[in-house]
């Protein structure tokens, strides 16, 4: 919203993705709460039925996030709404987090089953699995929440901040008694109605005591019976991978950093995202960028005029030389190094692969690294990561989800206090890059899972293009859990990664048509689903993915089958995109002049010192938005139009990385 | 006769094994095996055009089974049957002009007539719009009967003359007939020879300096299309999309670099990715169906798809040849030909996770290779044809002038 109001003006709801409201209530604009989040947020007052039976969760539900005011405010979004007072108590925990003292009961809480005022606690690893697991319970609980409604006012104050804390550890401790407690909608609507006017009316003190009178009572009455039901009626998908006890301090310290900085840090960075890519065409930063490379690469002769924006480089002869010297060079780790040979050789593929191999290897040059001395952590670190990252540019151009992941590391380390020791600072930031990869990608891909599998059934024919971990995850979930359908796997050339996919699928027992992408309008006929790997989701909705994406989609579109995209939050880009010429990658032209011809196999080599035949091998393309039906993330399914929304919000409070 | 049987039986076997390629080529064959059969075919006194038909019906309909997706066998047939016709006609006109009633030809011209009667008013009427549009007199018969037999075609102003020059002797009229159709047909082929240069003629009027182009597959129109507007100094790039598992994009560029065109071979994945900077699409057809549904090298629907929602002009090169009078049905299926799975997948590659145990039910796998693509006449801007360029709606029209209704269904 609006960037004046600083970071803890009115709470705001967060509702993306699709909303189940069997009964949605009227609109009911309300005077005195002049921000949209609160009013917003009685709106969808989804009776409890509807959370979702049986194994799956909601489609609808965002999962939460690791702050408190998002949590409740996009887990919200499916269950009841409980109403503004909920986002302020809400805000209240946020205060309480950044004053910094760190609640053990916190963290209890975030690793057993949710307390029935629907908190959580902001720990990172779990929430995802956390959220999958009880997500009926989630919702069960919600309403509970709802009865908070008169902690607070508005203009939130210090003291206000503490009242709340009050009350919502009392709650807490009720939560204990009755954890798991939840409470049929029915009645909710009146007393939503009750209290509002009743907030109208009281004090706030006296708001606070008839709520938890409310509370109490509720408590009493409704005892463990739906826990239990809940309980019986979900399945338990496997445990997070990780959970959140070694992540202590972390929150805490970002939290008091960007506390202080909240309003400059925004600024920081605008200044910082867009490391928009070097443009090849502009010579004199080419020279200079050559002069400091480490990877000598020659200059392709034959290159595509349209796209001499881009390095075009002749593939493959400097590889040897470069792995010859890996120990002798001192300016790169050798982790890093080796991360960048693998990109340059192409041994790691796919996005998440590359990412966490990245990741990895910055975990390696961290826990490596010792501050020189007279200079200081913070800048010496952020220099050498600059170093590296450059390298691994030289290697092969980051794709837009390294990006990210780097930029995070990069606010990582600047956010680290600076009374903290080397070997802890180090520790801390290993283990940031850690949950990085288990909470934004692992934990991602699961949840990812989760929702997309809600999206097949029996005997459908899904259609996915080339190979996409998370697609391949989704189908092989599908199948275990004994959904029947047949896969079509779309490939191209050069990679042919689609045999891979194929090939694992066929070893499981899936049922599988392969067929190269131009007999896609062929089969698409016959397709009631496409499945969707990407590499990046611009905040245009714009899709950057493998290429060839974009003629699947969109002939997906012209016979009317839905597009589901499956992408990672941490992919999310707020760059705008619009064709597929200006940012992209080109591969190896040879690729494409090698034909797997039988009989004329060189006719194409004979030709290739003729300087008017180019091979152009285009690695990525962009979708155009209309083409995507819906977005799996894991905050939840959401249309391509709810991209920005996501990546402002989150982004802001340093959510999405 | 049975020399001619034996050619028939062998281009049947080549049809079958798919060892002829290219419409152009299949169309020549035919059409040379077709005079073959009609020089061969002994007439008899009367009724000599019905027995000619009968003849290059029954050795069609073998030709035509041989290889159904190749339209262009059906094509040429029904051109070969419209020209005895329209021979038969004029002669049965000029023997009427000249109030010399021949007893065979009447008959069978009113035959012919009862059948075509029998077609929907709407081609009789547009033939016979079409026939006074001619430069042929009107006939009484033409006037009254309105048949489709006598819609304009490119050579029935010299057939007419022929006629018209023949009709004073009217004793050799039994041959004449014979000999009018091979002409006729010797100028079919003719004609099918020289699209190529018919069409590349208008080139220039459809490139200008600078464009890029993009096309798919290998055709040999596009490439006499694209190097005559080379020769005439205009400077374009094109863009090839290679067409996967035939590669037949590569032929195309090789041949297209070795004319001196600046030319740029992309992965068909990649059509999308470029449409956006390219001018102009231009693809050679393997059949133009009556509706204006092009039938294309696998590949063109994603192509034109995406040139539609570019607004990239999509442009379609066919010769006469190819124009099919019938409308199709689901011919993305139907009028489609699956290729060998070994060009897309090595089956070494996946054959150890296959389960080939009895009982296993449905295989786990299956290739598809399709050959042809259909693209919907709404996503072609334009066809240029040998006769000029016309609109999708209008190729109906166009292919209504090439083939009689009573040979739509062989």
């Amino acid at each position: 919203m609006d960037p004046r109001r600083g970071p803890l003006a009115v709470p705001k709801v967060r509702r993306v993705g699709f909303f189940t409201s069997i009964e949605p209530s009227p609109e009911t604009p309300r005077p005195n709460r002049s921000l949209s989040g609160p009013a917003e947020a009685i709106t969808s007052s989804s009776p409890l039925s509807d959370s979702p039976s049986g194994q799956f969760i909601s489609p609808v539900q965002i999962p939460p996030s690791r702050h408190h005011s998002d949590n409740l405010a996009s887990r919200a979004a499916p269950v009841p709404v409980p109403g503004p007072s909920a986002f302020r108590r809400q805000l209240a925990n946020d205060r309480t987090l950044h004053v910094g003292s760190y609640n053990p009961v916190d963290s209890l809480l975030g690793t057993s089953p949710p307390s029935s005022n629907g908190e959580v606690s902001e720990d990172s690893g779990s929430l995802f699995g956390f959220q999958r697991s009880d997500s009926a319970k989630l919702s069960a609980s919600f309403p509970n929440g709802g009865f908070d409604m008169t902690v607070a006012v508005r203009a939130p104050g210090e003291s206000e901040a503490k009242v709340a804390t009050a009350s919502t550890s009392d709650g807490r401790k009720k939560n204990v008694e009755a954890s798991g407690e939840s409470e049929s909608v029915a009645t909710k609507p009146r007393k939503e109605k009750e209290t509002r006017s009743l907030k109208e009316k009281t004090s706030k003190a006296e708001r606070r005591a008839i709520q938890e009178a409310q509370r109490a009572a509720k408590a009493a009455a409704k005892g463990e019976g739906s826990k239990r039901a809940g309980e019986s009626s979900r399945p338990k998908p496997s445990k997070p991978a990780k959970q959140p006890q070694p992540k202590k301090e972390a929150p805490q310290v970002t939290s008091s950093v960007s506390e202080k900085r909240a309003v400059s840090v925004e600024k920081e960075r605008r200044m910082d995202v867009p490391q928009t890519q070097m443009q090849y065409d502009d010579k004199s930063r080419v020279d200079k960028a050559k002069r400091r490379s480490v990877v000598e690469q020659t200059e392709s002769k034959n290159k595509v005029e349209l796209f001499l924006h881009l390095p075009q480089y002749e593939r493959g002869n400097q590889l040897p030389n470069l792995s010859s010297n890996i120990f002798t060079l001192d300016t790169i780790h050798h982790a890093v190094y080796k991360v960048g040979l693998q990109h340059l050789a192409g041994d790691i593929a796919g996005d998440n692969a590359r990412c966490i191999a990245m990741l990895h290897a910055f975990q390696e040059a961290i826990n490596d690294y010792t501050t020189p001395p007279m200079k200081d952590l913070t800048m010496d670190l952020t220099a050498k990561i600059n170093g590296y990252v450059s390298f691994l540019i030289e290697c092969r151009p980051l794709s837009m989800s390294m990006g990210n992941a780097i930029r995070f590391l990069k606010n990582q380390i600047r956010k680290l206090p600076v009374d903290l020791s080397e070997p802890e600072a180090k520790a801390s930031l290993c283990s940031e890059i850690g949950r990085f990869i288990d909470e934004k990608i692992l934990l991602a891909d699961k949840v990812i899972v989760q929702h997309a599998v809600t999206k097949i059934r029996d005997g459908e024919v899904l259609l996915t293009y080339g190979f996409s971990c998370v697609v391949e995850m989704i189908l092989l979930y599908a199948h275990e859990i004994g959904r029947k359908f047949r896969v079509v796997i779309v490939d191209s050339r050069p990679n042919l990664e689609g045999q891979k996919l194929l090939r694992r699928l066929v070893t499981r027992g899936l049922d599988c048509t392969y067929t190269h992408i131009n007999a896609v309008s062929y089969i698409m006929g016959e397709v009631t689903r496409v499945f969707l790997g990407a590499s990046s989701i611009f905040s245009n909705g714009t899709l950057y993915s493998k290429v060839g994406t974009a003629c699947v989609a969109m002939v997906a579109n012209a016979f009317s089958v839905p597009v589901i995209v499956c992408c990672e939050a941490y992919k999310f880009h707020e760059r705008v995109l619009l064709d597929s010429i200006c940012s992209n990658e080109l591969g190896d032209p040879d690729a494409i002049a090698n034909v797997p011809l039988r009989n004329n196999k060189k006719h194409s080599k004979t030709m290739d010192n003729n300087k008017n035949l180019q091979f152009l091998n285009l690695m990525y393309d962009s979708t155009p938005a209309e083409y995507i039906s819906m977005i799996v993330t894991d905050y939840g399914m959401i249309p391509p139009t709810s991209i920005p929304v996501i990546v402002r919000e989150y982004r802001r409070e340093d959510l999405l990385l | 006769m049975p020399d001619v049987q034996s050619t028939v039986l062998e281009f049947v076997n080549k049809l079958r094994k798919r060892k002829i390629e290219g419409s152009q080529s299949t169309a020549k064959c035919t059409v040379e095996i077709l005079r073959s059969v009609i020089s061969q075919q002994r007439v008899p006194h009367s009724n000599q055009a019905s027995a000619l038909i009968d003849a290059v019906k029954a050795v069609g309909e073998q030709l035509v089974a041989a290889n159904p997706v190749e339209l262009a066998v059906g094509n040429v047939v029904r051109r070969v049957l419209h020209i005895i016709r329209e021979e038969d006609l004029s002669l049965a006109t000029a023997a009427m002009a000249g109030l010399d009633l021949l007893d065979a030809s009447d008959d069978d011209g009113e035959d012919d007539n009862c059948r075509g009667v029998g077609y929907s008013a709407m081609s009789a009427a547009v033939a016979a719009a079409a026939a006074r549009s001619t430069l042929r007199p009107p006939s009484l018969q033409t006037l009254l009967e309105g048949t489709p037999e006598s819609a304009a075609v490119p050579y029935t102003s010299s057939s007419g003359a022929d006629s018209e020059s023949k009709t004073a002797d009217k004793s050799s009229i039994t041959r004449k007939l014979k000999h009018d159709v091979i002409e006729g047909v010797n100028h079919l082929i003719l004609e099918i020879s020289g699209c190529h240069e018919q069409i590349a003629e208008q080139a220039i009027e459809h490139i200008h300096q600078n464009e890029v182009i993009l096309t798919l597959g290998s055709s040999r129109t596009v490439l006499e299309f694209l190097c005559a507007a080379k020769e005439k100094k205009r400077s374009f790039r094109v863009f090839v999309a290679e067409g996967a598992p035939r590669y037949q994009g590569h032929l195309l560029a090789k041949e297209l670099v070795a004319r001196g065109l600046q030319t740029t071979v992309i992965t068909d994945s990649a059509v999308f990715a470029m449409i956006s900077r390219v001018n102009m699409v231009i693809i050679g057809a393997h059949a133009v169906m009556a509706n204006g549904g092009v039938i294309g090298p696998v590949g063109v629907n994603m192509a034109a798809l995406a040139a539609k929602k570019h607004a990239v002009p999509f442009v379609v090169l066919a010769g006469s040849h190819k124009l099919c009078p019938l409308y199709p049905h689901n011919p993305e299926v139907l009028l489609n030909e699956l290729r060998s799975p070994s060009e897309l997948l090595d089956f070494g590659e996946v054959s150890d996770c296959l389960d080939f145990g009895a009982g296993s039910g449905s295989p786990l796998l299956q290739v598809v290779n399709p050959t042809f693509d259909y693209v919907p006449p709404s996503l072609v801007s334009l066809f240029i044809t040998d006769t000029g360029g016309h609109n999708p709606s209008y190729m109906y029209r166009l292919i209504a002038d090439y083939y009689s209704a009573d040979d739509l269904v062989m």
